[in-house]
């Protein structure tokens, strides 16, 4: 279930103040009513009221961005909520100051590029000997999955709706030096992103820009059903990874991206003094290590 | 039953400390077979061989060097990876853990097993069969292999620069082509090499008994070893690769970067010949037997 066939769902960047109309699509081939929930919208539960749409039926609304930040957006139709979010049916809305973003003096800050991180828990049912199971249609799945998911335990945990997703081939790429903007957003699970060997320079944690950003940060927390961002500036080449770090959701779940990032490697900032080699006389305990002051 | 454990405990070290001295002076066989796999023997002949492990010169990595390579002896081998159906008789005689992940599919090659299971059913079959069986080491398993062992080497890092060689490294592995499938497929799907053994490169990696080794390479391009790691075994298969003895899943994510292995499995080696000293104790055994 996708909002536009992708998970997370398109992310839209508007300004403060805009307008935004949405014609929400139902084709006749699906079997399910559908509706969106907006987090940066006002009333009418978010939208979700005005825009239920049965297949073979279409809704237009307009909502007002009153403030700035960036927020989810999600399916919500009555008795089903949890399941058409966690299927897939969230995505995030992006509302820029007019005046660009800024930080805690009141500084502009510049990015040259952003990512768009959506993470998804799934509750995939399994059969008797452990494999996962199909269905043919979606409701056919939804007793099996519900039981799964009131357990509250993930089957998978996933950036941009399946492992690999971002790594790979598929990698984020930067180049020391440039700054991204990394919109990470959620819509139903908390996550703690860290980028691994970097920071996070600038970091709108509840993703509301109207408060100055926190800086230097080594984790952030996203709560469930909110999107965060954070801007980081590479200063050395390499390949980073980009973790939820609960580090069983990233290594055993899936939830990891990674960063190809081009450049010269600065040695100021790090170096391999002794490549690895035999322990030396003397040096065979841990508790002798030597921090090198000046 | 003291005798037996004796064996066991005899088969056991001489496995681990240098499986191919063991193979004494051609054939004679012992008459005994295992009951399920079929064999393959491959005459020695010349090989190219690169060495795994970690290498430097003068404190910088360096690749391993490329040499001719000949195996003191001919390597019999199975023909395709043990089986879950085989490796279930072994769990049911109390001789291998049982795995987690229950094998549905009887007849293809065993998956997620650690380099411990794999022994511990080297060791079972040992003791069934009274044939030595035992996994391969890196060397015999590219000898079998032929063309179809990989030789990736994959580019060095420079310490004044690491990541440039991190990147191309990364890049390397995101190209490695991946098996279509993750479940074990039918013996047979991946193909038949040179030598006549089945699915070399599949989906299936192959545990081998070769630890993991630095190595110092010097200027008369002799390697002398820093350190030997048996607690990491090679493993080979579509690609080198290393891993913890007790890794039945490999998996990647967080800081590990590259492309694992699909699954973990084996096939064993089974030495022509038991060494004399095995003979002998089984003779008195067998005797011993008859007696009772």
């Amino acid at each position: 279930m996708t909002f536009n066939g992708s998970m997370p769902a398109p992310m839209m960047v508007v300004h403060e103040g805009d307008y935004v109309e949405v014609t929400l699509v139902n084709p006749e081939a699906n079997t399910m009513p559908h509706n969106v929930d907006f987090h940066s919208a006002t009333g009418g539960l978010g939208g979700g009221a005005l825009t239920h749409v049965n297949p073979g039926e279409q809704v237009v609304l307009r909502w007002k961005a009153t403030r700035t930040g960036t927020f989810v957006y999600h399916c919500a139709p009555e008795g089903m909520i949890p399941w058409h979010v966690v299927s897939g049916m969230h995505g995030t809305v992006m509302v820029l100051p007019r005046d660009g973003l800024k930080n805690r003096e009141g500084k502009p800050l510049r990015y040259d590029r952003v990512y768009y991180i959506g993470e998804n828990d799934l509750y995939v049912p399994k059969d008797a000997n452990g494999k996962y199971k199909s269905y043919d249609t979606p409701g056919e799945a939804f007793a099996d999955t519900t039981e799964v998911m009131r357990k509250l335990i993930p089957t998978h945990v996933v950036f941009n709706g399946k492992v690999g997703a971002l790594t790979g081939k598929n990698a984020m790429t930067a180049k020391v030096g440039e700054t991204v903007m990394i919109v990470h957003s959620q819509a139903n699970r908390d996550t703690r992103p860290h980028l691994i060997g970097g920071h996070g320079d600038y970091v709108w944690e509840t993703g509301k820009f109207i408060n100055p950003p926190e800086k230097d940060l080594e984790t952030w927390f996203i709560r469930g059903g909110s999107a965060g961002a954070a801007l980081y500036t590479f200063r050395q080449p390499g390949i980073y990874a980009y973790v939820n770090h609960n580090l069983i959701e990233a290594v055993e779940l899936g939830a990891s991206a990674h960063f190809k990032v081009e450049g010269e490697w600065n040695n100021d900032l790090m170096k391999q003094v002794k490549p690895p080699g035999p322990i030396l006389p003397g040096k065979s305990s841990a508790a002798d290590a030597v921090v090198q002051t000046r | 039953m003291l005798l037996a454990m004796k064996i066991k405990i005899a088969i056991t070290a001489a496995a681990l400390a240098s499986p191919v001295a063991l193979t004494v002076a051609p054939v004679a066989s012992v008459g005994h077979s295992t009951a399920d796999s079929a064999i393959t023997l491959i005459a020695a002949r010349p090989f190219q061989y690169r060495m795994a492990g970690d290498f430097s010169r003068d404190g910088k990595p360096a690749e391993a060097p490329l040499r001719e390579a000949r195996l003191s002896g001919d390597v019999k081998i199975m023909t395709s990876q043990v089986t879950s159906r085989e490796y279930a008789h072994c769990v049911d005689d109390g001789g291998c853990p049982r795995i987690p992940r229950a094998p549905e599919m009887a007849d293809r090659p065993v998956v997620g097993v650690s380099w411990r299971d794999a022994t511990a059913y080297a060791e079972w079959i040992t003791n069934k069969t009274g044939v030595l069986h035992r996994l391969p080491t890196d060397e015999e398993w590219v000898f079998a292999a032929g063309e179809k062992a990989r030789d990736e080497a994959l580019p060095l890092a420079d310490p004044v620069d690491p990541a440039q060689a991190w990147i191309a490294r990364y890049e390397a592995e995101a190209n490695r082509v991946r098996p279509l499938a993750f479940d074990p497929q039918p013996i047979g799907t991946f193909g038949r090499n040179e030598n006549g053994l089945d699915d070399i490169g599949g989906n299936v990696w192959e545990w081998t008994n070769t630890c993991f080794l630095r190595m110092m390479l010097e200027q008369t391009g002799a390697a002398q070893v820093t350190n030997t790691n048996c607690g990491v075994r090679v493993v080979q298969g579509a690609h080198r690769t290393y891993m913890t003895d007790f890794i039945r899943d490999p998996r990647t994510g967080g800081c590990a970067a590259g492309v694992p292995p699909a699954n973990l499995g084996f096939r064993l080696i089974v030495d022509a010949q038991l060494p004399a000293f095995y003979r002998i104790v089984e003779e008195v055994a067998l005797k011993l037997r008859a007696k009772l």
